[in-house]
């Protein structure tokens, strides 16, 4: 059985969250540099043009990229052959946190209780789903969440009379009642079937597959382009300031759901849309 | 059309803006977000002062990343004015001019802004690093024990914003859906 001490843990999840505040991955990169030659909008180039430029600024004088740098929502692959050692995986995540939002001037942006909300100073605690699989690897992916975006996500629990046409409408709904607030360009992710918290998680999870990467499902990749053009031809645009370029991609996750049932998640997030991915 | 405006804005200023108008802004305006608006709103349902003096005005709905060493600021982009409407209202007819953030504003504040004259702008979401260089000076003015909530007086040079609600309560984000939308 392979160990793995948890302070490894901890320094990998540190720099993750400085790396994914400064750096967006290359996925994102072309998405935005191919949305400036789409763009049909003066004012939509424009804003555009401010996105790329203020990727380069982020990266080359280590400003985030955005103030907003999130709660940060940690995936962990756990193999069931490594024995971890030097504490608590909880704590060592949380601790990887508490050093790279106070070692890398990120804004500390949770609050310790939901109504009496006081700021926890170190952006403690993330958000941590843990899965055990196969293996002697542990693969960590942060995802810092931006809530401008997190806002705007919705959860709704459809009939199965509803069908396919009932999810493109919840997309849709989401999407519009979005409009600026989510800081479009988006990404969309989608989790159709499971339960009510697992169709939730499966559209947190499919905002990190990379833009432009469909499903391997034929009608599911059919379902991603089709929202893609629907959610384009919403004239919202760059910053909601109108344009033909709305979101650079639909990203849908499927699972088996109950025979009463059709859960749809929409889990919004903007141009901004951070994910880095470790194996140790 | 782009223009350039010192702050603070004078009413010929509010109401030569139209929606789309690109501007750029220099002076001082004032940071403020969810935490900070509910601790002014407390002041003024008990009757006490603001902290600072919002008359003539300009606020930013935002909240930075700390600044590393020599600059002023961190990363500093608008966040959603939405959850400020609850507020907004109360501190426009207190004399607040403008606003800065990004995204829809409710009816009630599009009233406010048009009974007294005002203006809703928006910066780009998600362009924290590119706006923190249009801010040269950054201090905290109240509510320090509010951390990145607290309120700031920001002084700005070229400060790039677009008009997005303007003194009629004309709205951009509609007018705009309706030139490049295709259903």
């Amino acid at each position: 059985m392979k160990e793995l001490n948890v302070e490894k843990i901890t320094e990998a999840v540190k720099e993750m969250c400085i790396e994914a505040n400064h750096f967006l991955s290359a996925d994102m990169n072309k998405a935005l540099c191919d949305a400036v030659d789409k763009e049909e909008s003066p004012v939509g180039k424009k804003i555009l043009d401010q996105l790329k430029e203020n990727l380069k600024i982020a990266k080359e004088d280590m400003i985030p990229i955005c103030q907003d740098t999130g709660m940060a929502v940690v995936f962990l692959s756990v193999g069931q052959d490594v024995h971890l050692t030097g504490g608590s995986l909880t704590d060592a995540v949380n601790e990887g946190v508490r050093r790279g939002y106070t070692e890398g001037y990120l804004r500390k942006s949770v609050v310790d209780d939901p109504i009496i909300r006081n700021n926890t100073k170190d952006n403690t605690p993330a958000v941590i789903h843990t899965e055990i699989v196969p293996g002697d690897r542990v693969e960590i992916t942060l995802a810092p969440k931006g809530f401008g975006s997190e806002n705007m996500s919705r959860v709704f629990m459809l009939k199965p009379a509803d069908g396919i046409e009932g999810v493109k409408a919840a997309v849709l709904t989401a999407v519009k009642d979005a409009g600026p607030n989510a800081c479009p360009p988006m990404v969309i992710g989608v989790g159709i079937g499971g339960t009510f918290e697992k169709c939730a998680l499966l559209a947190k999870k499919a905002l990190l597959r990379p833009a432009g990467k469909h499903s391997d499902i034929p009608y599911v990749k059919e379902l991603e382009e089709e929202l893609l053009e629907k959610i384009n031809n919403t004239g919202i645009g760059p910053g909601g300031l109108g344009g033909r370029v709305t979101a650079f991609a639909v990203n849908v996750l499927t699972y088996p759901t109950h025979i009463a049932g059709l859960p749809v998640a929409v889990n919004i997030c903007c141009h901004v849309n951070r994910h880095v991915t470790r194996v140790l | 059309m782009d223009r350039h405006l010192k702050l603070p804005l004078s009413d010929n200023d509010i109401k030569s803006l139209r929606i789309g108008d690109y501007v750029y802004l220099d002076g001082v305006v004032y940071t403020a977000r969810d935490a900070a608006h509910k601790r002014m709103s407390e002041a003024l349902s008990k009757g006490e002062k603001l902290p600072v003096d919002l008359t003539g005005a300009v606020v930013y709905y935002m909240g930075p990343s700390p600044a590393r060493e020599g600059r002023p600021i961190g990363s500093a982009g608008p966040t959603t004015a939405s959850r400020m409407d609850k507020y907004a209202p109360a501190l426009l007819d207190l004399g607040l001019k403008g606003m800065i953030g990004k995204g829809k504003r409710s009816d009630a504040v599009k009233d406010a802004i048009v009974r007294n004259g005002c203006v809703y702008f928006a910066a780009v979401g998600g362009a924290g690093a590119l706006l923190s260089k249009a801010i040269t000076e950054a201090e905290v003015v109240a509510y320090e024990d509010l951390g990145t909530e607290a309120i700031r007086r920001l002084t700005v040079k070229d400060f790039p914003v677009i008009v997005v609600i303007d003194k009629d309560g004309n709205d951009l984000y509609k007018e705009a859906i309706k030139e490049y939308g295709r259903e």
